[in-house]
């Protein structure tokens, strides 16, 4: 062991679940929340800590998954966990991460593994955050990993329109008008990808969705163990927010993936893979279904027409068609002309 | 005596040493053992890191030393350290305190034991480097405790007594360490250094007990409590607030016990006051041109004091009260504006009419604003504010209006 092991703050062993029955039955994320029903965020709070375990600190960021989740007196968490602010979960990552590591190598306390997470919604890490995240994700003598919790939406405001939001979708701050039909106009930050691409000594990046359980949590583990600062963006459907059944939440995350809307992917050490349903996709094992299936299943597309559902499908396709690499970098070899409908 | 003997007692010799305001605070986190540091350039706290970087980078220093992205990122870096029982430290200036202000705002309430240096600047637009006091006093009312220092000795003690007053259970409140831009920041003076033992022996460690974040103490900081709970917090908050003039007093006694320092109250510090008939008052490094100005009008036969206000929060009411109530009047000087408050006053002017306002004397107060942007109040300025306070005494009214001094018409 050379010195600068010595000094490095330790790292978990956490070998991927083979299998849904091989998933232990602990719960660290319990009954007391009070998320809408059918919230998939509330989901991927639960896998993030089963995946984790017990020797985890979870760090917050406003959000519905502070203010539904953490009433005072009935908070789920079986973990330590604490608040941070609207845009610093990387910042509340490191801070707690320096932290243990100084006391740790000063012998303040005892040297073992702690598990770092700080998480954020799409408003606090796409829009907000997003410096605070870069910056954590350069500092690589500390391990943790920020999980961006994607539900397109400032849902714990009333849903307002974020960076994250799909390109024309209605909130509360893009609704549908009589003489402008889209408001939203932005497309969708790509922001797993921006930040593996601009962050080269970062040694996990991946994308995960909860509609695929074992996956997600094997990415957790992964991420937790690899050591240096790590960064994965979830994709959650949120009734509230995409004004659909709240049946729908695991179909709807199913149905992105399948019609490439979110590609599930990782990127290891520097090298990236496509997985499960999306690397069928990329094979030609699997077929891309239409957008038009997953669009008109949320009232928030409900005043789409067939141009807009068009538009949608031809910008898709071009992700799988036109990028370098299909569905995660967008840089293309030559540029064509792509109006939205006016 | 054997070698080990007398290499402790070496080590436990005082060193003297050349440096500035900055680089007193940066050495005495060296002192304290900082855990978690970080930092962000502007004007002039910068050079505080700058020396901190320099200790990091010779082995002088064992810390995490976190160069963040923002001054948000900063304070949010520092108080998530704290958090853990890290001791921590950040700070800023002018409008970097303000890019700060949502973490700084939530500090207190999570009573986490913070130590920041303020290089008190002013907030530009229009673009300048200096002194104002407007930064720090914007956060005047959120439970940090807030200490003006003026000279880099000051600065180096404060620092040790910031931490011992903020850790402390029954206070667990963030410091702001003001230190004047420039003046103070910048300017060199001969400091005595404590050796580590004498440190070891004033400040315990940092001991969070059952409010550790950590896997062993599963608990769950700042949930969402609402109409429920808020006001209850507030006023716990505010609770550790009114310890903290007791918890002050004992670690005061303590220092001067241990360092040989710091008499009278620690509070504010008077400069001829025994006899004085009119004082000035005012915070920071405005002592250097009145003091001067004092020496000259004692010379001139006149009765004249300063008192300079080193903690400002807590705000010693009751001591300023006694103090202040016995002269013929008083001319605060403010080196910050509050716009649009009673009198268009500074800050600090009225604070002291209401505390004067609980005395049985009220003397007349005239309320000043000068040096704003790290312009310098110089002799002059001074002589006009002493002779306006001298007629306010001598008429029994002060007016009524905040006078500008050393502005051009
Ligand atoms: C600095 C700041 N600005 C605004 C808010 C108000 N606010 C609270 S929750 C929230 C929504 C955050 O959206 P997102 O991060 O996507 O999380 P979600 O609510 O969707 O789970 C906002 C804007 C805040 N808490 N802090
Ligand atoms: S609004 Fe959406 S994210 Fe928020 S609790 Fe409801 S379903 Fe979950
Ligand atoms: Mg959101």
């Amino acid at each position: 062991m050379d010195s600068s092991e010595m000094t490095a703050a330790p790292l978990p062993v956490l070998e991927p679940f083979k299998g849904v029955k091989r998933v232990p039955l602990e719960e660290y994320y319990t009954s007391g929340h009070r998320t809408c029903q059918g919230c998939e965020s509330a989901l991927v709070m639960k896998l993030m800590v089963k995946a984790a375990g017990p020797r985890t600190v979870v760090l917050g960021s406003t959000g519905c998954m502070y203010v539904a989740n953490t009433t005072y007196y009935s908070t789920p968490w079986v973990v330590p966990w604490m608040h941070t602010q609207l845009g610093s979960a990387g910042s509340a990552a490191v801070g707690t991460a320096a932290g243990y590591k100084a006391l740790m190598r000063k012998g303040k306390i005892k040297r073992e593994p702690i598990n770092v997470i700080s998480f954020c919604g799409d408003g606090g890490g796409v829009d907000m955050g997003l410096s605070a995240i870069s910056a954590a994700l350069q500092h690589t003598e500390y391990n943790h990993l920020i999980l961006l919790y994607d539900n397109e939406s400032y849902a714990n405001t009333d849903i307002q329109s974020s960076g994250s939001t799909p390109y024309g979708a209605y909130t509360s701050f893009s609704p549908a008008g009589k003489a402008k039909r889209i408001l939203h106009r932005r497309w969708k930050k790509n922001v797993a990808a921006m930040l593996a691409a601009g962050h080269s000594e970062c040694r996990y990046v991946g994308t995960v969705c909860a509609s695929y359980a074992v996956d997600f949590m094997n990415r957790i583990r992964r991420a937790l163990s690899i050591g240096g600062p790590t960064f994965i963006h979830s994709f959650d459907p949120c009734p509230k927010g995409w004004d659909c059944d709240p049946m729908m939440s695991h179909e709807l995350g199913e149905l992105a993936v399948l019609t490439g809307i979110f590609p599930l992917f990782e990127v290891l050490d520097h090298r990236l893979a496509l997985y499960g349903k999306s690397k069928q996709i990329a094979e030609g094992r699997q077929k891309r279904l239409p957008v038009r299936d997953y669009l008109l299943k949320q009232g928030r597309f409900a005043h789409f027409t067939d141009d807009d559902i068009d538009y949608f499908q031809a910008k898709v396709d071009q992700m799988w068609t036109r990028w370098l690499v299909p569905g995660v970098l967008p840089f293309q070899a030559d540029i064509l002309g792509d109006k939205p409908p006016a | 005596m054997d070698a080990d003997a007398a290499a402790v007692q070496a080590a436990e010799v005082e060193q003297e040493a050349l440096i500035s305001g900055s680089e007193a605070v940066a050495v005495a986190t060296k002192l304290v053992d900082v855990d978690v540091l970080t930092a962000y350039p502007i004007r002039p706290y910068d050079t505080l890191m700058q020396y901190v970087a320099k200790q990091i980078a010779d082995g002088e220093q064992d810390a995490e030393y976190i160069v963040a992205e923002s001054e948000h990122s900063q304070f949010e870096i520092a108080k998530h350290a704290s958090a853990v029982g890290a001791r921590a430290l950040c700070g800023s200036s002018g409008v970097g305190w303000c890019y700060a202000f949502e973490a700084i705002a939530v500090t207190p309430a999570l009573r986490l034991p913070l130590v920041a240096m303020v290089g008190n600047r002013a907030l530009d637009d229009p673009g300048a480097f200096g002194t104002e006091h407007n930064d720090a006093l914007a956060a005047r009312d959120l439970g940090w405790l807030h200490v003006w220092v003026d000279t880099a000795q000051e600065a180096l003690d404060t620092t040790l007594l910031a931490y011992r007053v903020a850790e402390d259970r029954r206070v667990y409140l963030p410091v702001a360490i003001s230190t004047d831009g420039a003046f103070l920041t910048h300017s060199q003076s001969l400091v005595r250094v404590p050796p580590r033992a004498w440190v070891d022996r004033f400040l315990p460690p940092y001991d969070r007990g059952k409010l550790v974040l950590h896997p062993d103490n599963p608990i769950t900081i700042a949930p969402q409590v609402n109409e429920d709970w808020l006001m209850e917090i507030r006023r716990q908050t505010d609770e550790a607030m009114r310890q903290a003039p007791g918890v002050i007093e004992e670690a005061w006694r303590d220092f001067r016990a241990i360092f040989g320092r710091g008499d009278g109250s620690p509070f504010f510090e008077e400069y001829y006051t025994d006899d004085a008939e009119i004082v000035l008052v005012g915070m920071g490094t405005l002592s250097m041109p009145v003091r001067v100005v004092v020496r000259k009008l004692r010379a001139e036969g006149q009765k004249v004091g300063f008192v300079r206000v080193r903690w400002f929060r807590p705000f010693d009411y009751e001591g300023l009260g006694a103090l202040l109530s016995r002269f013929a009047a008083i001319g605060v000087v403010d080196r910050d504006f509050s716009m649009g408050s009673p009198f268009h006053s500074g800050v600090l002017a009225n604070e002291i009419r209401a505390t004067l306002y609980a005395q049985d004397r009220r003397p007349p107060v005239a309320s000043f604003i000068s040096g704003l942007g790290g312009r310098e109040v110089t002799i002059p300025n001074v002589r006009e504010m002493f002779e306006l306070t001298r007629r306010a005494a001598e008429s029994g009214a002060a007016p009524r209006d905040t006078l500008w001094i050393g502005v051009r018409s």
